[in-house]
């Protein structure tokens, strides 16, 4: 007898993958993919569609007797929600409605959230590399990464609530392949890239299949903790721009992000406080509580990672001309 | 030393290798040893050294390269960096190293030294000291204030040197992952100090790097530097500019501001650096790294064994220029 997982945020690509992934594997009879808009391309997973901020979410877990939710509905970009205040509302009241209907089920015993390593900010203060338990010297202040703490805030209080069911958060460096894009990826991808003068960020990446697959891995093992993701070793802002062939525009901190921002137009390259520290600053995660507790390495190293997106990029030019 | 002048690339003496033939029979004889540094291998090992340079840049270009999970890109310090600073080491200071068997070949090691001169320029001379006269040329990783970190250029410099930030976090982290990891505890206070109170150990802090090392069961090499107090003699601290650029200390010596940027020129000081022996934690009572009494005493320890061997150097070294 099989389990019952609901998916969120299935209408965007890695969501979609992930629900898709979980269809057929042993344990699991079924999945629900749960979106506001229905997806581009139609799923393999069966597919509802509901507002996570509004708490008919609970007929759904109720009726198919959910056991496991796979939290994958937090968005990075104004651009995806249609405008800052939407994005913080599906982020922050979405989930806050999300596990109130988790804890009003009866059926729910696990959780999975994809979380972001933006909680822990970035700034000089930090150690060079960062563990799960690191209090952060630099906290976010906006956007993207300060609704993720938020998020996490809310996670940490169900979990409180709610002992007997095992909670994982996955905390995730920046994911990148041939398919995704992000914020971080539409900044690299510009044609000229603004940078902090004085500056070379150390960067860390993890390839989309690892993203899966670890999530995957969290949902069969019914994990529970909080874990950094992240390919070995680092990348270095310099050294991601050389090898996409681009040619950056050094400037200073204070004024990067104005002329980022008028340099991007019509793109979804982030500039915020915070993306600007990371810039800044860069970000490397100890994954050591994943090796060991999650049994899990991932395949590609941050420099593979990035070699993937690079190689997706080219394709990509070859075939548009 | 006629082989190394003949041009093979790969199987040449490193400098600090020949140094070392050169005096490998007790202590060197300075004036000689420093002559023979500028006419046999100073000349021709700075010429290779230049192409050798040009190539690392050249690469650094491409971003063909790796650094490690701390952002220390080992050969751009080497080829770079410390060949940008060793003509000082060598010619202008003229550092002579003792007790270098102080360093184990491989493992962990907290060194532990004296700061002074105004800007940090003994840390760097231990780095060169470190890699080019021991015989396994280990990378000294260095602990920062996050002030090094937050400064443009600077930080990224310290990182690619292989440095980070002063926290108990990386300290152990360097040391338990086998690296020579070195400490300056008197920190801003001890380049900071006036010249008149020369040579003299400020405060140790509370002796975190202690704990660093007890817990991660390194040796602690109490290391004292003469000559650096020279190079910039600080006269009077313009405290005001200081606070005005946000910076622990702004120093007035002779020659700076009054000179301008001549004023940066260090004055050649000589320059002794001693790593003495070990001091082994690996075999204190488990807890000691959370016991302060034991930190304190450790960290006594060390104080008093550098002060008592500046006096030493000192004593040794007779004039500061000669």
């Amino acid at each position: 007898m099989g389990v019952v997982a609901v998916v969120t945020g299935v209408s965007r690509y890695l969501g979609g993958k992930m629900a898709d992934r979980l269809v057929d594997q042993p344990g699991i009879d079924r999945v629900i993919g749960v979106d506001v808009v229905p997806p581009p391309t139609p799923l393999a997973a069966e597919f509802v569609r509901a507002d996570i901020r509004n708490p008919a979410l609970s007929k759904v877990l109720d009726e198919a007797e959910v056991d496991t939710v796979v939290h994958m509905g937090v968005i990075a970009t104004p651009r995806q929600a249609g405008g800052r205040s939407v994005m913080k509302d599906i982020n922050v009241i979405g989930t806050m409605q999300l596990l109130g209907a988790c804890q009003r089920s009866e059926s729910v015993r696990h959780l999975v959230v994809k979380s972001t390593a933006a909680v822990y900010g970035s700034g000089p203060k930090d150690p060079a590399l960062i563990t799960e338990d690191s209090s952060p010297r630099h906290p976010p202040t906006s956007g993207w990464a300060k609704d993720s703490v938020e998020v996490e805030e809310y996670v940490r209080g169900f979990a409180r609530r709610r002992p007997d069911v095992r909670v994982a958060t996955l905390r995730f460096a920046n994911i990148v392949g041939p398919g995704m894009r992000t914020g971080m990826t539409s900044y690299l991808t510009m044609p000229v890239v603004p940078t902090v003068m004085g500056f070379d960020p150390r960067l860390q990446f993890v390839h989309e299949d690892d993203a899966i697959e670890v999530s995957r891995r969290a949902v069969l093992q019914r994990s529970a903790g909080t874990f950094n993701v992240a390919g070995e070793g680092v990348v270095l802002l310099s050294q991601a721009l050389r090898r996409l062939g681009k040619r950056e525009l050094p400037l200073p901190a204070n004024v990067m992000p104005i002329i980022g921002r008028s340099l991007s137009r019509g793109a979804w390259a982030d500039f915020s406080r915070d993306q600007v520290r990371y810039l800044t600053y860069g970000r490397v995660l100890d994954t050591s509580a994943l090796a060991s507790e999650l049994g899990f390495t991932p395949d590609y190293s941050s420099e593979d990672a990035f070699g993937a997106f690079v190689h997706g990029l080219r394709a990509e030019v070859s075939r548009h001309g | 030393m006629a082989e190394t002048s003949d041009g093979g690339d790969s199987n040449r003496l490193r400098p600090s290798q020949a140094a070392r033939a050169v005096g490998a029979t007790g202590p060197r004889p300075v004036e000689a040893s420093a002559a023979a540094d500028v006419s046999l291998t100073g000349v021709d090992e700075d010429d290779t050294g230049v192409v050798e340079s040009w190539e690392v840049l050249q690469s650094r270009l491409t971003g063909d390269y790796a650094v490690d999970d701390f952002g220390f890109d080992p050969e751009f310090t080497d080829k770079v960096l410390l060949q940008l600073v060793r003509p000082l080491y060598r010619h202008w200071f003229r550092v002579e190293v003792s007790g270098i068997d102080s360093i184990p070949a491989e493992g962990g090691a907290l060194i532990v030294a004296n700061h002074s001169g105004t800007i940090a320029v003994d840390s760097v001379m231990t780095q060169v000291a470190v890699h080019d006269e021991h015989p396994a040329h280990r990378n000294l990783r260095m602990l920062g204030a996050d002030l090094v970190f937050q400064t443009p250029f600077l930080g990224d410099l310290a990182r690619r040197a292989g440095h980070t930030l002063a926290c108990h976090d990386d300290a152990e982290r360097l040391l338990r992952s086998g690296e020579v990891v070195g400490v300056w505890p008197e920190g801003f206070k001890g380049i900071g100090k006036p010249f008149s109170e020369r040579y003299r150990l400020q405060r140790f802090g509370r002796g975190g790097f202690v704990s660093a090392a007890v817990r991660t069961g390194v040796p602690i090499i109490p290391t004292a530097i003469v000559g650096a107090e020279e190079i910039y003699p600080m006269l009077a601290n313009a405290l005001p500019i200081a606070r005005v650029l946000g910076l622990p200390y702004f120093p007035i010596t002779p020659t700076f501001p009054a000179l301008g940027p001549l004023g940066l020129l260090p004055l050649p000081s000589k320059w002794f650096i001693h790593f003495d022996d070990p001091i082994p934690t690996d075999d204190l009572p488990p807890g000691s790294a959370d016991d302060p009494s034991v930190l304190f005493e450790i960290t006594d320890q060390v104080r008093e064994r550098i002060q008592r061997r500046l006096y030493d150097l000192l004593a040794q070294r007779g004039g500061a220029f000669g």
